[in-house]
């Protein structure tokens, strides 16, 4: 019996060097089972690479690494078949015979039950994001990697998003590596906070501000601006 | 792409000028016979059933031609496009061959094959292996990879990725190739059939020279016109159907 719980991902001392360059250098990570954590970093501080080696897309990352039960990706762009309907991409890969039944479903969670005919060409952004994440869910994941899957998204669609995010969350109890280069964002929506830096781990936040959870809750503030002095941000604009 | 009436006045006043020119002697009629005097020859052809004769000639050979010359360079142009090994092996030499004008090698092909049959099928595939090749081989190297990888975690193997994302993907890239082939294997033909030949059009019509009956050499060039268009035509409705994902894109 192993002392502590089966981690969702248990990852150590991971390195990536491209062309010389290293990237990641020695990443130490765990995520628990259900739990949501938040990866900061500046650009180009190897956030995105991480992640890409946690969902198996990187042959060439060495240093130890598993991932625990299913998972499934949603990228910053939604990543859509565009030859595909929007029940056909959600259902891509589904195996067994209640896949359309899994797929109507994961439709309606995301808001998008009338749209399963419609061509990814006819959707908006906000809307093609909620279709790659009924795509993540139909495969019940128990972890989600995501890589600033609402970056691309304007302000008010983004509030809505990670909104839905909160609620899909509470319901599915699936663990999360929410990549993230906004900062609110991060501390709305996760439990720990990570930043990358110089490849390698150099902080970790809880967070504990109970669910749900709004930007003027107490501690908030504080948390935000440790983690704009971490990320080299200031935090006030300058005078 | 609907044919609005207004865009069928010149045409027909051309071919009215053209009537009136001949029937008034401006045109000898030994140079460019009158457009009635074609429709009369193509009716009596018809008739006697020697224009469709030979049109079944041309056409058996073009598609006998545009099936070898097709499916070679599909199964080439994926071979090179999927797989690096292929693309070492099977993508120099094409591009080298690619440089010689196909037309330019009847001479060599006459050695080769004969003047009979197969030189007319060869040159057809030739006309058409390339630029299936190199759509094929395009479509399938311009794939986003970031939906390749998508389909990845989705858990698709990669004969599931190359059937869901590389195909579908490529496939514009293909229709693109598809007309092309086409349109090089029909001026292939008309190269082709004029070197010897006891059948097709341009048999019919290098026998008319000779008998200087040029309504009918007229009459083959336009039956050859209106297969490139038919052709063409029916390939683009294929394409509007194969790629009616695509219509979302345009209208937005
Ligand atoms: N395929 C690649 N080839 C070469 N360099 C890469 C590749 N992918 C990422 N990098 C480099 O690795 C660094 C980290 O990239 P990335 O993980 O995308 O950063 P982030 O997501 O944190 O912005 C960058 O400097 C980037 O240029
Ligand atoms: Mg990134």
């Amino acid at each position: 019996m192993a002392s502590r719980p089966e981690g969702v991902v248990t990852a150590t001392g991971v390195r990536r060097v491209f062309g010389g360059t290293t990237v990641l250098d020695g990443v130490d990570l765990r995520i628990e089972k259900g739990e949501v954590v938040a990866l900061l970093g500046e650009s180009g501080s190897g956030k995105s690479t991480l992640l890409r080696i946690l969902a198996g897309l990187d042959e060439e990352a060495t240093g130890e690494f598993t991932t625990f039960g299913s998972k499934a990706v949603v990228f910053q762009e939604h990543r859509l078949l565009p030859w595909k309907r929007v029940a056909e991409n959600v259902a891509l890969g589904v195996r067994g015979g209640d896949a359309p039944d899994r797929t109507a479903t994961a439709l309606e969670e995301v808001g998008l039950a009338e749209r399963g005919r419609a061509w990814p060409s006819e959707l908006s952004g906000g809307q093609s994001q909620r279709v790659a994440f009924a795509r993540a869910l139909v495969r019940e994941p128990d972890l989600l990697l995501l890589d600033e899957p609402f970056g691309a998204l304007d302000a008010l669609t983004r509030l809505k998003m990670q909104a839905l995010f909160g609620r899909l969350r509470a319901r599915h109890g699936f663990a999360a590596l929410l990549v993230t280069h906004d900062v609110e964002e991060a501390l709305l929506l996760s439990d720990r906070l990570l930043v990358l830096d110089r490849g390698r781990i150099a902080e970790e936040i809880e967070v504990d501000l109970g669910h749900p959870r709004a930007v003027d809750v107490p501690g908030f503030n504080e948390l935000r601006r440790r983690l704009l002095a971490l990320l080299h941000v200031p935090a006030d604009p300058e005078e | 792409m609907r044919l609005r009436p207004r865009r069928l006045i010149t045409p027909i006043a051309l071919v009215a000028v053209w009537e009136g020119a001949a029937q008034a002697g401006v045109l000898s009629p030994d140079k460019l016979p009158p457009p009635s005097k074609v429709a009369e020859a193509a009716w009596r052809l018809t008739l006697d059933g020697s224009l469709g004769l030979h049109l079944l000639e041309s056409v058996e050979r073009a598609a006998l031609g545009l099936l070898i010359g097709g499916l070679l360079g599909l199964f080439l142009g994926a071979v090179a496009g999927l797989f690096r090994n292929g693309d070492d092996l099977v993508d120099p030499p094409v591009q080298a061959a690619r440089m010689l004008p196909h037309l330019g090698l009847v001479p060599l092909l006459i050695i080769w094959v004969g003047i009979g049959e197969s030189l007319k099928v060869s040159l057809v595939a030739l006309g058409a292996f390339f630029p299936i090749y190199l759509n094929t081989y395009a479509g399938i190297r311009d794939i986003d990879e970031r939906l390749v990888e998508a389909a990845r975690t989705c858990g698709l193997t990669q004969l599931e990725r190359i059937r869901h994302v590389v195909l579908p993907g490529a496939m514009p890239s293909l229709f693109l190739g598809l007309r092309l082939a086409f349109a090089a294997g029909w001026l292939s033909l008309v190269v082709g059939e004029q070197v010897n030949g006891q059948s097709g059009l341009g048999f019919m019509m290098m026998e008319a020279r000779d008998f200087s009956q040029t309504e009918i050499v007229v009459l083959g060039l336009i039956v050859y016109a209106s297969l490139g268009l038919l052709s063409d035509l029916a390939l683009r409705t294929a394409e509007r159907r194969a790629l009616s994902w695509r219509r979302g894109l345009k209208a937005s």
